[in-house]
Order: structure tokens, then C-alpha cells, then sequence
């Protein structure tokens, strides 16, 4: 096994990490401001990709655009959903929105089918991204570098504008204490739309990003998501870092796994997952049980 | 924690378990033999699926690895080794209930979203690996022609008819060992973890240990019912295994009612009526199934028997019970 070889596994590790990344970032902010799982991330990641494919065919829209406007449509449906019905069931125990957003992954997932099946259709890849460049070391297509280098970009804003920026420390305060931010006069309802939406849009990014490397189909999320899950209890819901940073590991580890022993490459992750468990319940990232 | 109807009565407790007791023994009569025996099979696996989540508060979105396992198990020592009907379910059973005791000292490390998303992951990691396994598995074909097992020395289970009663049989014999389970002191232990935890376990109860025994309880149950399914289908594939399996469990017992233990018995044949009354209509009876879904979590979170329990209990004043709950 050459150096070449392993370069071009560990950027193929990089590219499924900022997947990762952006999906259980998303995730990560979604729960640490209401404390939910949302099931629907994966039907919102394919409902991403298909946003690109349609604005695609009937707009004429270019990569470039879907690249900001899906995941924007995709957090304005987000932020629908959040208004009417994940809202309602916020009191109760999380659960019962781990319920309702699995009813709406089976719903969005039934209702792409009815209109493209499940045999999926291809993406154009984006002008000036074909095409493959000379590393050096090894010789990697242009636009898989280009999504590894979206995805962390996008990652290192998203933490910079929790950590750096007025709207993230308002994000912060209603996360930490709802009552007491809305007692500063911070409207938390209005906000915990907004960060509902801002997460599902990150899935959504993701889809736009996978569509030119997948087949885009109506069961593209409800594979990605399981694997995403695993990443996240893997990396712990504790931080915003911790999930962004064990999105790209986990990616990386998972590629390098199956050049070592082929058959695990389906499998590697759960069996991470299940080691983490053993060694580390709470996650690489995750705060202790009780102080969640 | 998820909220179980209020305690059933005894009576309504009868009346219920009579109810669905005459249901079984009228579907063969109503429906066609095929989806009368499903609906038991699936009862049966929706109450044993319950026990975890209506009565430990645990939700496993992983319960497919126990079925399509169990299914997968009985329908090789079946097809292969030419086992008998008693045999073949017993070995199933066990490697659910293996399965169950392996997944579950893992998965019970952590508690609420963690472990349905703990659950769903392994139960993708038994689907890939019996993918991967072609050899054992059929991979994507799944395994065909399984024929029907001989029930005792010379009888082949070949009558449809006979079958439906023998998977009744068995689907009575497992539900009331879930109300046997509930009803103990064990079950008192497994509602108390549900209620308070840390309660449970400033009282000294190791509530691990008791986690434990209720998921591999319920494992069992389920691999109970996927020994049924093969056996009563003649062939499993890697859809028992799917994740949307493990998806439709949850959803007819949410339907049904979380916590009730009839409830199971009652949405499990709602939903599978439906999906085969609209099968003829649409290609995504999902769609229908999961609007009907999202608007029972939203708005009748107790489900159907829930609901109806409630009802009448507000109308006998027997109990004041909170709005909500």
C-alpha cells in the first residue's frame, strides 16, 4: 500500500466527514437549543440534493445559486414544521419529537417517491469543478476537494458565529437558560425557530453539496442519517466543535478501516460506536449524564 | 418520560383482552388467511416492543434486528437442516434473545434519544452484516422457498388455516406473558425506572440490570414473532431487518396506544388493513400510514386504546387523571 494510496483514502475519509460534519453540526445546534433529535434530518439533506436537481431543470439555476438557495428553502420548510407542529409537543418529554419527526422522514420520503421513485437521477457536475487535479502525492477530483473545503468552511463560520458574534451569544444565553434570556427581553420563540431552521438548512447544504457525487434519490437521507446518528452519539451532542470535529474523524477512520480489512467498511462506524459506548458512554465530546 | 394511558381497570382490562381475543379468532373468517395471520404476528410483535417502550420508557428504534433475525435463524435450521416447527422457533428465539442480551448491555449505557438512536444504529449494522453474509443470507434475494415445517411427527404445516391458529396460539401465550411480566413486582421495578430513575435507584434497585432484562424480554417476544413470519410466508428477506420495519412496529404501537398492552393488539391490524386496503389504491400507502401518525402524536398521543381508556374513565369519574399526560 503506497503513500498515494493512503493520501487518496484519507481525502475520501475527508469528503464523507464533511457530510458528517454538516449534518450532525446541524443536529448538534438543533439539540442544544430544544433538546430534541430531529428524525427528518436525513429527509432534509435529500430534500436538499433534490432542490439543486430542480432548480437545475426547470430554473436553469447553476450550482452556485442552488448552493445558497436550497438550503434555504429547505430551513424556510424546517422553520414551517418547527411553527406547527414540533412547537406543540416542546413541553413534552423529547421523545414524542422523535416520533414526530420520524413520521415527517417517512412522509417526505413517500411523498419524493410518488413523483421520482426510488431509481434516482444524476446531477451535472458543476462547470469548472470536472475534472481531476495532481496533489502531488496523489491525483483527487477537483470538486471533492472543493466539498471538503465548503463544508469547513462553512463549519468554521457556523462556530465562529456562536462563539464570536451577538446573535450566537443570544443562541447561547436561550440555550443555557430559556427563561432567563426571555426576561432580557430576547424573543427565545422567534430564535428557536430560526436555529431549527438554520440547522435543517445545514442538511440541506450537505444534500446540495452530495447531489453532483450521488444519484439523487427520495431514500438518500434515510441512509446517511443512521450513519449520522452513530456519528453523534459516537462525538456526544455536548459541543459545537466536538461534533464538527467528530464528523471529519469518524469519516476519516471509517475510510482507512475498510482499506485495512475491506469487509468492516459497512460496518465500522456502528462497531466505533459501540466501542465508544463501552469506554465512554457520554460521547468523545458529551458532558456527563444528569448535567446532559 | 413518554406517558402510558392511565392503568387500565380490571374490568376494561377484561373487556379488552376478551375483545381482542374474539378479534383473533374472527379475522380468519373476514380477511383473507395471509394478512389474518400477519396481524397476529405483528400484534405480537407490537406488544412485545411495548413492553420496552410503554413499560421501561425505553424507545428502540432497532427492534427489526430480533424479528428479521429470528426470522432469518428459523428459516435457514428450516430450509438447510430440515428442522421441525418447535425446534426452529426455539433456536430463533434464543438467537434474538443472544442478540438482545449482547445489544442490549451496550445500548442500555445510555437512555432516551441516545438509545433509539444507539438502537437504530446496531439494528443497521445487523441489516449490512446480513447483507454482507450472502453466502449464509441470500443477500438481496433473502431466503426463498423455506417450505412449511412439520408440527409434530408427521403433520407438515401446509393448512394456512391451522397455522393462523397455531401463530395465535402463540401470540396469546406471549402477550400474556407480557401482562404477567407487567404485572409483577419485576414489572412494578420496570415503571418505576420509567417514572423517576434516580429514584429507582436511590431505592436500591440496580435499574440497569432490570433495563437489561426487559430488553431482552421483548428481544425475545419479537424473535418469537419473526420465527412466525418466515415460517408463514415461506421466505424472509432483508426488509425484516430494514429499518422501516423497525419504523412500523413503533408506529402501530403508538397507534394503539403506548402502555396499554391491548393498545398493540389493536393498532397492529389498523395499520396493516389500511396499507393493504390502499396498496390497491397507491404505490406510497406510507404517505396515508404517516400523516395518520404524525397527527396521533400530535394530537391523540395515547393512542386508540389510550384514548378510549381515558374516555370512559372521565365519564366514570373513577379517577381524575391530568390533561396531557
Amino acid at each position: 500500500m503506497g503513500a498515494g494510496y493512503l493520501a487518496l483514502q484519507i481525502f475520501n475519509g475527508l469528503v464523507s466527514g464533511a457530510y458528517f460534519a454538516l449534518l450532525s453540526l446541524g443536529l448538534a445546534i438543533i439539540f442544544g437549543m430544544m433538546r430534541i433529535v430531529n428524525f427528518a434530518h436525513g429527509a432534509m439533506y435529500m430534500l436538499g440534493a433534490f432542490g439543486a436537481y430542480l432548480a437545475a431543470k426547470y430554473l436553469g439555476l447553476p450550482f452556485w445559486w442552488a448552493l445558497v438557495l436550497a438550503p434555504v428553502a429547505v430551513g424556510l420548510l424546517g422553520a414551517l414544521f418547527e411553527r406547527t407542529l414540533i412547537r406543540r409537543l416542546m413541553p413534552l418529554d423529547p421523545l414524542y419529537n422523535l416520533l414526530l419527526t420520524f413520521g415527517l422522514a417517512l412522509v417526505i420520503e413517500d411523498f419524493m417517491k410518488l413523483f421520482f421513485g426510488t431509481q434516482g437521477t444524476p446531477y451535472a457536475m458543476p462547470a469548472g469543478l470536472s475534472g481531476v487535479i495532481d496533489l502531488g502525492i496523489t491525483v483527487y477530483p477537483i470538486y471533492r476537494l472543493a466539498v471538503i473545503a465548503i463544508s469547513t468552511l462553512v463549519c468554521l463560520a457556523v462556530w465562529f458565529a456562536i462563539e464570536k458574534t451577538p446573535l450566537g451569544a443570544k443562541i447561547r444565553a436561550a440555550t443555557e437558560n430559556p427563561q432567563l434570556t426571555e426576561a432580557f427581553g430576547i424573543d427565545v420563540s422567534r430564535l428557536t425557530t430560526f436555529v431549527f431552521a438554520f440547522g435543517v438548512g445545514l442538511a440541506g447544504l450537505a444534500g446540495v453539496l452530495a447531489a453532483p457525487t450521488t444519484n439523487v434519490t427520495p431514500v438518500m437521507g434515510s441512509d446517511i442519517i443512521i450513519t449520522t446518528f452513530a456519528v453523534v452519539v459516537i462525538g456526544g451532542m455536548g459541543s459545537i466543535k466536538g461534533s464538527i470535529f467528530t464528523g471529519f474523524i469518524v469519516g476519516i477512520i471509517a475510510a482507512l478501516g475498510a482499506v485495512l480489512y475491506p469487509p468492516i467498511a459497512n460496518t465500522l462506524i456502528f462497531l466505533l460506536m459501540a466501542a465508544v459506548l463501552i469506554v465512554r458512554p457520554t460521547g468523545l465530546f458529551g458532558a456527563p449524564e444528569g448535567q446532559r | 418520560m413518554i406517558a402510558r394511558a392511565a392503568a387500565l381497570d380490571r374490568r376494561i382490562a377484561l373487556a379488552l383482552a376478551l375483545g381482542a381475543l374474539a378479534l383473533g379468532l374472527l379475522l380468519p373468517h373476514v380477511l383473507y388467511v395471509g394478512l389474518a395471520t400477519d396481524i397476529v404476528i405483528w400484534a405480537l410483535f407490537a406488544a412485545a416492543f411495548d413492553l420496552l417502550l410503554g413499560y421501561t420508557g425505553l424507545l428502540s428504534f432497532g427492534h427489526a434486528m430480533f424479528f428479521g433475525g429470528a426470522s432469518y435463524v428459523a428459516g435457514l435450521l428450516i430450509l438447510r437442516a430440515h428442522w421441525s416447527f418447535f425446534p426452529a422457533v426455539a433456536a430463533a428465539v434464543l438467537a434474538a434473545t443472544a442478540i438482545a442480551a449482547l445489544v442490549g448491555a451496550i445500548a442500555i449505557r445510555r437512555q432516551g434519544i441516545y438509545f433509539a438512536m444507539i438502537t437504530l444504529a446496531f439494528g443497521q449494522m445487523l441489516y449490512f452484516l446480513a447483507n454482507q453474509f450472502g453466502d449464509w443470507t441470500g443477500g438481496q434475494d433473502g431466503l426463498q422457498n423455506v417450505q412449511r415445517p412439520t408440527l409434530i411427527a408427521g403433520i407438515r404445516l401446509d393448512n394456512d388455516t391451522l397455522l393462523y391458529y397455531i401463530a395465535l396460539a402463540a401470540a396469546v401465550l406471549g402477550v400474556a406473558s407480557v401482562l404477567r411480566v407487567v404485572n409483577s413486582p419485576f414489572g412494578r421495578v420496570l415503571s418505576a425506572i420509567r417514572e423517576n430513575e434516580p429514584r429507582a435507584t436511590s431505592l436500591g434497585y440496580r435499574t440497569s440490570a432490570y433495563k437489561l432484562v426487559a430488553f431482552v424480554l421483548s428481544g425475545a417476544l419479537a424473535g418469537l414473532a419473526g420465527a412466525l413470519f418466515v415460517i408463514a410466508h415461506r421466505f424472509t428477506s432483508l426488509d425484516t431487518l430494514d429499518w422501516h420495519t423497525s419504523g412500523e412496529v413503533v408506529i402501530m404501537t403508538v397507534l394503539g396506544g403506548i402502555g396499554t398492552v391491548f393498545g398493540p393488539l389493536f393498532g397492529a391490524p389498523f395499520y396493516l388493513i389500511i396499507n393493504d386496503r390502499l396498496s390497491t389504491l397507491t404505490t406510497s400507502p406510507g404517505l396515508v400510514l404517516g400523516i395518520i401518525f404524525i397527527i396521533v402524536v400530535s394530537v391523540f398521543r395515547r393512542g386508540m386504546i389510550g384514548e378510549l381508556v381515558y374516555a370512559l374513565r372521565r365519564r366514570r369519574h373513577v379517577e381524575h387523571v391530568a390533561p396531557g399526560a
